[in-house]
This record gives C-alpha cells, structure tokens and sequence, in this order.
C-alpha cells in the first residue's frame, strides 16, 4: 500500500471537486432538508406540548443523521463511472496505482467533505439550540449519549452511502443511473434515524450498539463489494469479461 | 521541441539488457471474439517499434494487455525485462508508459496539476523538477497554469505526453498518437519520438498514419487479428514485392517476351496493368530484378534494340502503404490468414 499514490489521487478528487459547480451545490444544498425538521422542532415546540415530548425521547440530531447518508452519494457515485466516461480512468489504471489504493483514495476524498459538512451543520443546529432554544429543549439536545452517538453514527453512515455508491459506480454504465441507485442504497440508515427521531422505534441502549455494531459489518461488507466490484479489465474493455 | 526529459546524466534510467518487449504466441478473445490471435515479436531497447492495422485489428487491446491492463488469453510476454503476470503488473507498470489515443486529462485542473497527480502515482522522489522537464520536453512551459480544458486537442496532447514522459519510461506505448492533430502539431509529435528514440527509449507506436510509420519505425509489424507481416519497411518491401523496374514505353512492343527474357538481371516480367502506369494510353511493364544495377542498363538497350520508344525506366518504390494495403486486401479478399511474413 502507497500512501503517496492515495494522497496523490485524494488531492486531485478534493481540487475537482472544488472546482465542480455541481457536486458542490449538491453537497451545500441537501443538507437543508434535514436542518429545517429539527430547526423548526426546537424553536417552535413548547416543552409542554406533546411534540415537544416526542422531539425529548426521540432526539432532533437523530433526524439529521440523514445528511451523512445522503450527501456523499453524489460524489462517490461519479466516483469511478465519471473517471470512466470521461475517459481518465485509463490512465490512471496504467499507473502502478493498485486497486485497493485507487478505492481508499476515492472513498477518504468523499468521506472528508461528507464529514465535514454533517458536523458543519450539527454545529450550526447546536449553536443555534445553546442561544436561541427554550431551554428545557436546548437541555434534551445537549445529552451527552445522544452527541456521542452522533459523532460516532455520522462516519459509520457515511462509511456504508460511500463503499455501496461506489460499488455501484464500479459498475454501472452511467453517471446518472450509479447516482440514483446510491440514493437508493443509502435510504435504509436513513429510514432508520427517521423512526428513531419520530420515536417510532425506541433508542435504548441496546437498540444503538446493536445498529452501532451493525453499521460497522455492513460498512466492512460494502468494502469487500467495494473491492469485488472493481475489476480492472472490464472498466477498461467495457464490456463482460 | 526542446530538450527531453532525463535522469541527470541523460540516460534513461531503466536496465539496459535484452530486448524491451518479447510476445511469444500471444492471444486475447472476448467470448467468441477473437480480439487478436498467436501474435509474437520482438522489440529491442531503443527501438521505434510501428503496430499498424486496420480498426477493429486488435492493436489497442495488444497494447492494454502489455500495459497490463488486461490479461491475455494465451501466450507469454516479457515487458521492460518482466514476465507479463498480474503479480508483476504493478512494477512493469512502474517500468512503462501508455498513451491512449484520448489524451484522458482532468479538464478543470491545470496542466501541472494533472501532472503532480501523476507524478505523485508514480512516486517520483523530484516530482517538481520530472513535472518541469516534462513541460519543457512538450514546449508547454507557458500554458502550465491553464485549466487543461481551455486548451486546443493538440496541446492536450502534448499534455498527454508530458504525462507519459514523467515516470521515463523503459517502454512508451503511444497509441496513435498524432490521431486528429493538424500536421504542424503531428510533426512536433514526430519531433520528440525523434529525440526519444536517439535517447534510446523504446517506443511501441500504433498508428493508422502509414507515411509516420515509415519515417519513424525501426520496424513494424502489421496485424489483422493475427499478424500479417514484420519487419523493416525496407524488408516488407522487398519481401512482398521484390525488386523491380517498371518500364514505360510510348507504344506497346511488338515481342515483349523476346525483349526482356533472358536478360541479365531479370527474372521474369509481366503487363504492369495498374491504372496508374497505364496512363495516357501508354504501355507499361513491370520487370522483376535481382539486381537492378545490371538489370537497368541491360533492360535500356534491349528496348533501343527493339525500337521501342522509351518513356521511362524506374525502379519501383513501394511504399508502406502498398504494402499494408497488399496485405489487408488479401485478408478481405479471403485469403487465409497465415504466420508472419
């Protein structure tokens, strides 16, 4: 393993991205639709009410475990059909970069922004709950469990949105369709912090290390497809071989 | 173009013993497909090796399985002094270089960008000054801040280049190259083969371009699916044609046979129906030599003897095109396809 060559291949996806309108917006954009739920729940929820009680038990950050799950499917969708239609893949390919270096690269350049823009906006929810909440609401979104699952939940959702996006990029024939299969793939993690902030499902303790311990097996799962799924020969040849 | 990239003493930095490629009965089919077949060559070090072909003949694939892209289906090869396998796919990989026919550049990073990316899977320990080199070697020192994609398709290859020049490369497969390129952008990529080829870099050129083919190979070999012929141009020649005189006269002789049997020099000789030898009604023959320096002045004064009114006496070129174009012809026209020729 040569961390010069991922390092190489990381610095060039994070200056493309820069540079991509699109894959930006999409990043900045997403995250919106699930800041506004939670905004709208802990500034106009009165603790009396039984909303406010749901949003206690169920935990309005949970909600936003969304933006992990969604926003680097984008991004590691075009990942590998992108480099492929564009036709740089085959360059890279007739360097000594080895396959599991060429996937790390691409799947830590997703990962890095994915991460940052998720606590970027749990920040921003934060801050926004310590100075402007009620404060008995402001008190429910400050449990020290509920933080810790969320920093330790927003890289294992990542984790499982970027290794099966990218295994459908290794795939797939077009951007386009390995885009919205990854969309599809990462609804499952997705489903699951909707009903646990809904207080459908009820986070006890036992429920979060089970899916904690669960994450961790799919993500390991979704690096073998990862790696199962890149075949060398046949992203160049493009065909069946 | 100016001066090529290099280790410090200007040598190129690869081991210097037996032939850079060796393919021994190579194949490679997809499914039913025969994408080519049984291909063996040899190319030595230094060498300007032309792979020429018509499409679909299997010569990119040729070079994505010694690039180690692809695996072959039969056959061995050593590249760049490696036994072609997928365990020795990344140091041969380390060894050569690949130029798509598609320069494959990152259009909305800059020129020296795409090529620090590339520097950087190589693991070049001078990144900087291999990527300077590079730039100078293709005269794009000037444009290296420019986003790749607001360059001309020439200039993007010549970027592709540059990119295939940083590992300095034992063997440098470029695949046609100088595909789309007007001429002056095409005669600076002759250029620089040129200069490679006297630094002893072994280049592996595919082309449709028969006339660079001429001018720059050391050898070629021609392939449709299996491979038609190899050798220099100058063996092709005289292996498929011979040598010949091509005679034209004002108007047919009357004894053609008694004219040009039996004389020294010439083996036999037939019509020489091509269309344009037959020009302006004029008669023309085609006499085939083994030396034409006796053949010539023997062939003049048997047809002044005769009275024949002499156009011209000629010994035949033939250029690679005929060659290539005898060969794929007799392909299409269902001749078996055999070995080499």
């Amino acid at each position: 393993m040569s961390w010069t060559r991922v390092r190489a291949i990381f610095r060039k996806e994070l200056r493309e991205y820069r540079r991509n309108g699109f894959i930006l917006a999409t990043m900045a954009i997403v995250p919106l639709f699930f800041i506004v739920l939670p905004m709208i729940e802990v500034f106009a929820a009165s603790p009396s009410t039984p909303a406010a009680h749901s949003l206690l038990k169920g935990g309005p950050l949970t909600y936003m475990l969304g933006i992990p799950a969604i926003v680097p499917t984008t991004a590691a969708a075009f990942a590998i059909v992108g480099e492929r239609q564009q036709g740089t893949l085959e360059p890279v390919l007739s360097t000594p970069v080895r396959r599991e270096e060429f996937l790390i690269a691409k799947a830590l350049a997703v990962m890095a922004p994915s991460l940052a823009i998720s606590y970027g906006w749990y920040c921003f929810v934060l801050v926004c709950a310590a100075l402007f909440a009620n404060p008995e609401l402001s008190a429910a979104i400050f449990r020290a469990p509920e933080l810790l699952a969320q920093v330790v939940f927003t890289p294992l959702i990542a984790g499982w949105s970027i290794s099966s996006s990218i295994a459908i990029s290794a795939r797939s024939s077009d951007v386009r369709v390995a885009q919205q299969l990854g969309s599809l793939v990462s609804l499952p993690p997705l489903a699951m912090a909707v009903l646990v902030s809904f207080y459908v499902v009820h986070p006890t303790a036992g429920l979060v290390i089970g899916l904690a311990a669960l994450l961790v097996l799919v993500d390991t799962l979704g690096w073998k497809a990862m790696l199962a799924m890149f075949n060398r020969e046949r992203l160049v040849v493009g065909a069946k071989t | 173009m100016a001066a090529l990239p290099g280790t410090a003493n200007g040598k190129v930095g690869a081991a210097t013993s037996g032939p850079a490629l060796v393919v021994d009965g190579l194949s490679r089919h997809f499914g039913d497909r025969v994408a080519f077949e049984d291909v063996s060559f040899e190319v030595g070090r230094g060498e300007v090796f032309g792979f020429l072909g018509p499409n679909g003949a299997g010569k990119t694939t040729t070079v994505r399985v010694l690039g180690t892209l692809i695996a072959p289906s039969a056959g061995s090869a050593v590249v760049a002094g490696l036994p072609l396998s997928a365990e020795n796919g990344v140091e041969i990989r380390r060894r050569i270089s690949i130029m798509p026919e598609a320069p494959g550049l990152y259009l909305r990073l800059s020129v020296v960008e795409n090529l620090e990316c590339f520097a950087g899977l190589y693991e070049l320990p001078d990144a900087r000054a291999r990527v300077e080199r590079a730039l100078r070697a293709v005269n794009l020192t000037d444009r290296a801040g420019d986003p790749c994609g607001s360059l001309s398709k020439g200039l993007r290859q010549r970027v592709a280049l540059a990119r295939a020049l940083l590992n300095e490369p034992e063997v440098l497969f470029l695949d046609e190259p100088t595909s789309g390129l007007d001429p002056v952008a095409a005669r600076e990529v002759h250029e620089l083969v040129d200069g490679l080829r006297q630094r002893g870099v072994t280049i592996f050129l595919t082309t449709h371009r028969l006339e660079e083919a001429e001018r720059l190979c050391d050898q070629v070999a021609i392939l449709n699916t299996t491979l038609r012929a190899i050798g220099s141009p100058q063996e092709l020649r005289d292996r498929l044609f011979g040598k010949t005189l091509e005679v034209r006269a004002r108007v047919a002789l009357a004894d053609p046979d008694g004219v040009f049997s039996g004389l020294a020099g010439v083996d036999s000789w037939r019509y020489d129906d091509r269309e344009d030898a037959l020009d302006d009604g004029h008669a023309a023959y085609m006499l085939f030599v083994s030396d034409p320096v006796v053949a010539a002045p023997a062939a003049t004064r048997a047809l002044v003897a005769a009275g024949a009114d002499v156009l011209s006496i000629n010994q035949s070129r033939r250029s690679l095109v005929d060659i290539y174009l005898q060969l794929v012809n007799e392909d299409r026209n269902g001749a078996a396809p055999g070995g080499p020729r």
